[in-house]
């Protein structure tokens, strides 16, 4: 979408991930340039969630290595707890902004109180700051109206925009998606997408996890297709959707097109 | 609440009945319900008064004594679900920690207080410590006692509730960038305690029961007035009929409080 691209924000190299014998992700490497929005598509048990999962270390990857601006996260599972490790994967997660599939929104938090409590909290930003900072984002997400509200009284089209603004506010580098419209009611899908397709196209990098084809047209720079934990085949939205080369996004794209 | 649509008058004079009948009924209830517990009461009264036993000069004289140690009962009883509460979240987080010598000493803290009897722990601090040189002024050895004893018990409870919150609440934080402390803190100790609230009112009501057990050490509670002037003056049966009645009441109350507060913890208006 965008002209320019810029330096690589977010690279991972060959990972991979086990779950106890089950194997995940069989070696994926991705790259995503400033500005530029992928998608991960596939079915599901194809391991797109568990690679974004991976990206911020919610999941440790059994393998791999993970850069997102400059810092870089080296799998380790043997030495996962140590104290160094354990910080140096929080100044990753720092970088990266993640929108859940179930929003996890902190209930006993105004909406407000949910945007700005990691940047005073962990970036030391001073409070004044922050409020107008996530104003800012609330007005962007056309929240600003809820500020004051619990999440328990918005709807799920609400929260979830209300959980992107909260990782604005965090002011990351790249902006990861896990799902973001699975858990809404159809009619409530539009709203959120709308968003994201209003930070891609004002130059957000961004890595979601979707099965919004439409979204994919929209502001996807280029998509990656997953199946059994590889990426089988990447390109622009133009090339995997209308001319994909591999069988087996063929017949993923057929069940979604049928 | 208004129906939404335009409903004809005769549906709306129908609902109006059928609301009115309701209530009549719930009334009836509660008044039949209210008249059985009068009755009850009023013939073991009765028939208490009719042996001629009962000294209505003692009761009179001897009760605003008795009565008076309501107060302490429940200044012991608030402070030590307050220290329990305290003790139930670090025996909960201990049993949570991933470090073996923090779990080890928060599991044998449970294990011992579980697996010992309340009296036996009071008069511990009461007769045990003072051998090796600790002594405590009674209400403050009474209060540790209690607190230390429901801090076990309430440990499981906490660590109930801290499970009970939303992996997905830790995740979010985490992709924050918050530490494990802010996390804990911040994000998953209030929820954990919005949870165990109506639990922590629970064991309140059982502690101002439990609370009678410190007679022994001497603080001048209900049971220990109620017993002690009941000897002195030969009418302990009206004495602890005395404590017994504040005993109930009291329950009675802080039961009401507490059925509303779960009432209003389980709407989760938030």
């Amino acid at each position: 979408m965008t002209a320019e691209l810029g330096e690589v924000v977010v690279a991972a190299t060959d990972i991979e991930k086990y779950f106890g014998a089950n194997h995940v992700l069989r070696g994926v490497t991705l790259e995503v340039r400033k500005h530029e929005t992928i998608v991960l598509i596939g079915r599901s048990g194809s391991g797109k969630t568990t690679m974004l999962r991976c990206l911020n270390f919610l999941e440790e990857p059994t393998v791999g290595t993970v850069s997102i601006g400059d810092i870089t996260v080296h799998a380790d599972p043997l030495r996962a707890r140590t104290r160094a490790h354990k910080e140096q994967i929080r100044r990753l997660r720092l970088q990266a902004g993640m929108v859940f599939q179930e929003f996890n929104l902190f209930p006993h938090m105004t909406v407000l109180q949910n945007c700005i409590e990691a940047p005073t909290r962990v970036r030391g930003m001073a409070k004044a700051q922050a409020v107008e900072l996530a104003e800012s984002y609330l007005e962007k997400v056309r929240l600003i109206d809820k500020r004051d509200e619990y999440p328990a009284r918005l709807s799920g089209g609400q929260k979830q925009r209300a959980a992107i603004a909260r990782a604005l506010t965090n002011e990351p580098k790249v902006m990861m998606f896990d799902e973001p419209t699975s858990a809404l009611d159809p009619e409530l899908v539009g709203e959120v997408l709308q968003v994201m397709e209003d930070l891609a196209h004002e130059g957000s990098t961004m890595v979601v996890v979707s099965h919004e084809l439409s979204f994919c047209r929209e502001a996807a720079a280029r998509i990656l297709f997953m199946e059994d934990g590889v990426i089988v085949e990447e390109g622009t939205p133009e090339a995997i959707l209308e001319a994909p080369q591999d069988e087996r996004t063929r017949q993923f794209l057929r069940r979604f097109t049928a | 609440m208004a129906a939404a649509g335009p409903v004809a008058g005769t549906d709306a004079l129908i609902l109006d009945r059928i609301a009115a009948a309701h209530r009549a009924d719930r009334r009836s209830f509660l008044f039949k319900f209210a008249l059985t517990w009068v009755a009850l009461v009023g013939a073991l009264g009765l028939v208490l008064g009719l042996t001629g036993n009962i000294s209505t000069e003692f009761i009179a004289s001897a009760g605003p004594f008795i009565l008076g140690g309501a107060t302490i009962t429940i200044f012991v009883s608030i402070t030590s679900i307050l220290l329990a509460v305290v003790l139930a979240i670090l025996g909960a987080l201990g049993r949570l920690s991933a470090s073996p010598v923090i779990n080890g000493i928060a599991s044998l803290y449970v294990s011992l207080v579980r697996g010992t009897p309340l009296i036996v722990q009071i008069l511990f601090v009461y007769l045990a410590l003072p051998q090796v040189g600790i002594v405590l002024d009674v209400v403050h050895g009474g209060i540790l006692a209690l607190g230390f004893n429901y801090g076990a018990y309430m440990t499981e409870i906490f660590r109930a509730g801290i499970q009970a919150v939303p992996s997905g609440q830790r995740e979010a934080a985490q992709a924050l960038g918050m530490k494990d402390g802010a996390l804990m803190r911040r994000i998953v100790l209030p929820q954990a305690v919005r949870i165990v609230i109506p639990a922590i009112g629970n064991d309140f009501i059982a502690m101002i029961k439990d609370s009678a057990l410190i007679y022994l050490l001497g603080v001048q509670e209900l049971l220990w007035r109620a017993s002690t002037i009941g000897r002195q003056r030969l009418a302990s049966l009206e004495a602890l009929l005395i404590a017994a009645t504040i005993y109930w009441v009291l329950t009675i109350i802080f039961s009401f409080f507490q059925e509303r507060l779960e009432r209003r913890m389980a709407r989760g208006d938030r």
